[in-house]
Order: C-alpha cells, then structure tokens, then sequence
C-alpha cells in the first residue's frame, strides 16, 4: 500500500524546517511589537518605508548568499562586490553628465555596465573556486581584499557626486506611497530567486551539490559548471544592490558595501539556511533579513548607541549557527 | 533457455603502478540472471565492478553489451548505455525528498516555454514514481519524505528503485545489505527478485554468504585477480564457496564445471 503524497510537505521544506520558519517569524514579529511600544514611530509608514527600503540590499545580498550557501559553499566577496559595481556604475553616470549624454542613454549604460561588472567578478570566483580548487572561503576572501582595493583606485578614493538628477528621481520613487523602487525591484528579484530554487531544474541541483556532492556528480550533473553559474548570479545580485543604492543616494561611494556581506550572511543563517549547504529556504531568508532591518532600524528610534548594532549581529550569527548545529544533530 | 549474454567483459586486466588487481576476467551475465560475486578483501571485486560501471579505465580486454564493443570513459557512459550502479554509501542526497534523489540528474521538464527555462514537471515525476513503487511493493509514509526522514532499509530500497528504474541492461549492487537489519535486508532481496522478474540482470556483491545462497542464480569468486570458481548455486554449498574465497579450493579443480556453467 502506498501512502498518498502529503501536499503540505514541499520539497526541501520539511516539518523541522517548517517549524523553524514559523519560529524566526515568531520573533520578527515580538520584535515589531517591543519596538513599536518602546517607540510608537516605528509603526508609522514612514518607518515602514524606510525600514524596507533599507532591508533591500541586505536582502538581495542575503538571497546571493542563500544561493551559495545552498551548496555549502560561502561568498565573503558579495559587500565588496557590491561597492565596486555601485562605483562603476557611478562612473559611467558621471561620465555621460561630463559628455553632455542624456540620461535616458547614460543610465541604461551605468546599469548595464554594474551588473557586467558584478557578474564578472563572481565569475572569477566560479572559475577560482572551481578550476583552481581554492576553498570558497579563500576565494572569496581574496575576492573581498581584490574588490575593495579596485574601488578605491578607480574612485581615486572619493565619492563620485555629479550625477543626472533624473537618477535620484527614480531611485527614491515611492509607488503608491508604500513601495519604494527599491522595494519593488526586490521583490521581483525574491519572487524569480525563489521559482528558480523550487520549480526548476537548476534549483534542484543547488540544493543537490550542497546536500551531497558526490552523488551529485554521480547523477550526472556538471558540478563544476553549476557551481560557476552559481557564483556568477551571487556577482550579478551584488551588482543590482550597488546599482540600487547608488540610485537611492545619487553618489558613488568607495565604502559602499563594505562589511555588508556579515550582514548577509546573519541574515541567511537567522533564516535557517544551513551552512552545511542543502537546506534552506527564500522565504527564511526574508524573515532574516527583516529581522536585521528591524534590529537596526528598531535599535535606533529606540535611542541605542548605533554601535551595540554590530554588537548585537555578532551575536545573533553565533546564536543561528549553534541552533542550526542542533538541528544537525537531530537529523 | 539459451540465449545471449547481455554483458561480458574478456579478458580485463588492470594494473595499478606495477601491481595487477584484475589478471584477465571473463565474466558474463545473461538476462534476469541473478550473479553473486565472491571474493575476499583484495580479492578484486571492487575494482571488477569500478571498470563495470565506467568508475576507471582498464588495460586490456573488452566490455561487450548486447554482444556489441563497448567503450565507456565515465560513470555517466555506462548509465547512458543502461548500466546502473547502487553503491554501498547509496549515493543518495538526504535532505532533498524521494522522487528528487530518483529523478537527479533526469529531471522531467515542463513542456512548452516553461520547460525550456527550466520548470520541472513535479506532477509527471511523482506519478512515475508512485506507479514504480507500487509495481516494487516499496512502502513509504510519504513520497515527499525527505531521505533524511527514512530508515536505512527504506534509503536502499530508494536507491534500488532508482537503479532500477534506469538501468535497462544491467544492475551492480555493492553490498546492498551491508548496513541492514535482517528483515530490512529481506525487503532489499525481495527488491532484487522483482527486478529478476523484469529480466533485468543484477551483479549483487555481499560478505552474507546465506543472502548469496537465498538470491543468486550463479556465483562468480574471485581471488587474487583472478576467476577461481564460476558455479550455478545449486550445485554447490557454502563450504565449497568458502573454500574457493579462502584459497583452500584451487580453481584447476572447477575447470570442468566452469565450462559447463559457461554453456548454460
């Protein structure tokens, strides 16, 4: 006799993973609720506004790293990654307001010129990490050094200031009043990330390479090459974080980005992706990164020192990752 | 019941560096025959069954499959042409669910636009899979259990059923029982004679001597690199068996049975 298929049970979705989303979504929204009593600021949609829009980056840079981290492997690169995209896109924008080029030529440009960068970088960290068999962690870690250096020499290490106007007028842009541009774009950007990890074939493998590499090539599949795509689309992520908060600001700063990826990776492990890759979901790492977004945010209007920030992320990663040990064990 | 081998292999020889593991086997298998292969720790079976299955390559000899030549330079040649292997570590991912670790690496996609992005076809490959665990009597709570969720028992019959399902010349099966309790081993061997039952030929490898006895049609022993004994089990008995692994029974004794054994 065979059992009929259990519809709730979704693929790498189990009861524990479940419960453990539902747990992190339990303590979003205690924290909403602390904050909102200590500081009855924090419920207006002003704050909403600013609380989301400030939780993009990190969450775009948290769904790179899910993607990573989902085959066990880490992208230390992604913050720094982030600058350099955001400064050359800067350039470029600066570039056409020195040549008198329209706007509607320059930021298609910039765009584009961001996200080849981003995509560029992390594809040498897929060929590093793959055909030089460097660790991720090393490979990355260098990435991080390599990135940072570049942006500030292509920088000369100031912020790159003269950009069209029109580029702030889209980057703060608020749709109906609730949902900034940069919201939507991530939005859209969660939506694709989580089809692709659970309807396709591509998805499957990430999380295939990351539960089991050895029965993965066993299968037939191409590690390697999917390891390299893998890395590219974390480069291309970054990229459209920097592209978005050099629209938001209007200014290219060489510290963009800078220490952000610890942040990222917080936010992953909070959303209950295991670092032993193969296990994890979209919709925890945006639970995750709202509870960073809320933590600082909250943190702030609470009149906190804004240096127990870090204080308290530190210790949260530390916290996620003993718990996600436990379920390990318990597997 | 004459008919042709759907395997055989002449004359490999492999060596590693200036030592010969495998000094020129002949082995042959013929449809929904069950072949045990015998031998001790270094007697050669395992790396046999790496040059089967297309793991590494061999010095000499030939691989035949349905009497043709064949050549495979990886893991992934041999499964293409239908040999499918069950490793003793199985292989499998756990934290991905039962019809993932069944369809990896042959996903179904969506038909359409949505196939050529890469959708997959979930409902398709669960229907294959029910229908195929029906027809093996393999008994799951759920077919969106994790593997991580199974019993040991239950993660063999998986990777079993997965072999099966693919592999339309030939199954290996190292040591399928090796980590199992006694009635989860009953299950594998039952496993086993179902896939007999679709003609398929199986390669099963074991140290359990009484699961050898119970399940194979032939048995094959191997010692030193070498064929020693090629016997129909019920012409033999565990002591002979033993013998031969041991070394304590030369294989010049066999020649004549060998022969008759080959003839079919």
């Amino acid at each position: 006799m065979l059992a009929k298929p259990n519809q709730a049970a979704i693929r790498g979705n189990g009861i524990v993973q479940k419960m453990g989303d539902l747990w992190i979504l339990a303590v979003l929204l205690v924290m909403i609720a602390v904050f909102s009593i200590i500081n009855p600021v924090f419920l207006t949609v002003d704050n909403w506004i600013n609380t989301t829009t400030f939780m993009t980056d990190n969450l775009l840079l948290a769904l790179a790293e899910t993607i990573v981290i989902l085959t066990a492997g880490i992208d230390l690169s992604v913050g720094a990654n982030m600058g350099l995209s955001s400064i050359v896109c800067a350039l470029i924008l600066e570039y056409g307001m020195e040549t008198g080029m329209s706007p509607a030529l320059s930021i298609p440009l910039s765009i584009i010129g961001g996200l080849l960068t981003g995509s560029v970088v992390g594809l040498i960290n897929g060929w590093v990490i793959t055909k030089g068999r460097i660790s991720p962690f090393i490979a990355t870690l260098g990435m991080l050094g390599v990135c940072t250096g570049l942006t500030f020499i292509v920088s000369n290490g100031t912020s790159i200031t003269n950009l069209p106007p029109e580029v702030g007028e889209i980057g703060n842009y608020v749709i109906g009043g609730v949902i900034s541009f940069s919201v939507l774009i991530t939005l859209i950007v969660t939506i694709c990330i989580y089809l692709m990890l659970n309807q396709t074939r591509f998805g499957r493998h990430t999380y295939a390479i990351g539960s089991n590499m050895e029965s993965a090539k066993r299968a037939g599949i191409n590690v390697d090459k999917h390891l390299t795509k893998v890395y590219t689309l974390s480069g291309f992520l970054a990229a459209l974080a920097g592209i978005i908060v050099t629209m938001r600001f209007v200014n290219g700063s060489p510290l963009t980005g800078s220490h952000t990826e610890l942040n990222a990776i917080a936010a992953v492990v909070i959303g209950g992706t295991s670092l032993f890759g193969g296990r994890g979901t979209v919709g925890g790492t945006v639970i995750g990164s709202g509870i960073i977004a809320v933590l600082l945010t909250g943190l702030v209007l609470a009149h906190v020192q804004v240096y127990w920030q870090i204080v308290a992320i530190g210790a949260i990663i530390v916290l996620a990752v003993y718990m996600d040990q436990l379920r390990n064990k318990n597997k | 019941m004459k008919s042709n081998p759907v395997f055989e292999a002449r004359g490999i020889v492999k060596h590693f560096g200036r030592i010969q593991a495998l000094k020129g086997i002949d082995f042959s298998i013929y449809p929904g025959e069950v072949v045990g292969l015998l031998g001790d720790n270094g007697a050669g079976k395992s790396t046999l069954i790496k040059v089967f299955s297309g793991a590494i390559p061999f010095d000499e000899g030939e691989i035949l499959l349905d009497g043709k030549p064949v050549k495979f330079s990886s893991p992934l040649d041999a499964r293409n042409a239908g040999i499918e292997t069950v490793y003793q570590d199985l292989a499998l991912a756990t934290d991905l669910d039962i019809e993932s670790n069944l369809f990896l690496g042959r996903e179904i996609l969506k038909p359409g636009l949505l196939g050529k992005l890469g959708f997959l076809d979930k409902k398709a490959m669960y229907r294959q899979v029910e229908e195929l665990f029906k027809k093996l009597n393999i008994r799951v709570q759920s077919l969106k259990s994790e593997v991580s969720e199974l019993s040991g028992g239950q993660r063999q019959a998986v990777a079993v059923a997965r072999a099966v399902s693919w592999g339309t010349k030939l199954v290996i099966m190292d040591e399928p029982t090796a980590a199992l309790g006694v009635e989860q081993s009953a299950m594998v061997l039952d496993l086993i004679r179902q896939v007999r039952h679709k003609n398929i030929p199986v390669i099963f490898i074991s140290h359990t001597l009484p699961f050898v006895f119970d399940i194979c049609d032939r048995i094959v022993i191997l010692r030193l690199g070498e064929v020693v004994a090629n016997l129909a089990t019920k012409d033999t008995n565990v002591n002979e068996v033993v013998q031969y692994i041991t070394g304590s029974k030369k294989a010049s004794e066999n020649i004549v049975r060998l022969q008759q054994v080959q003839e079919h």
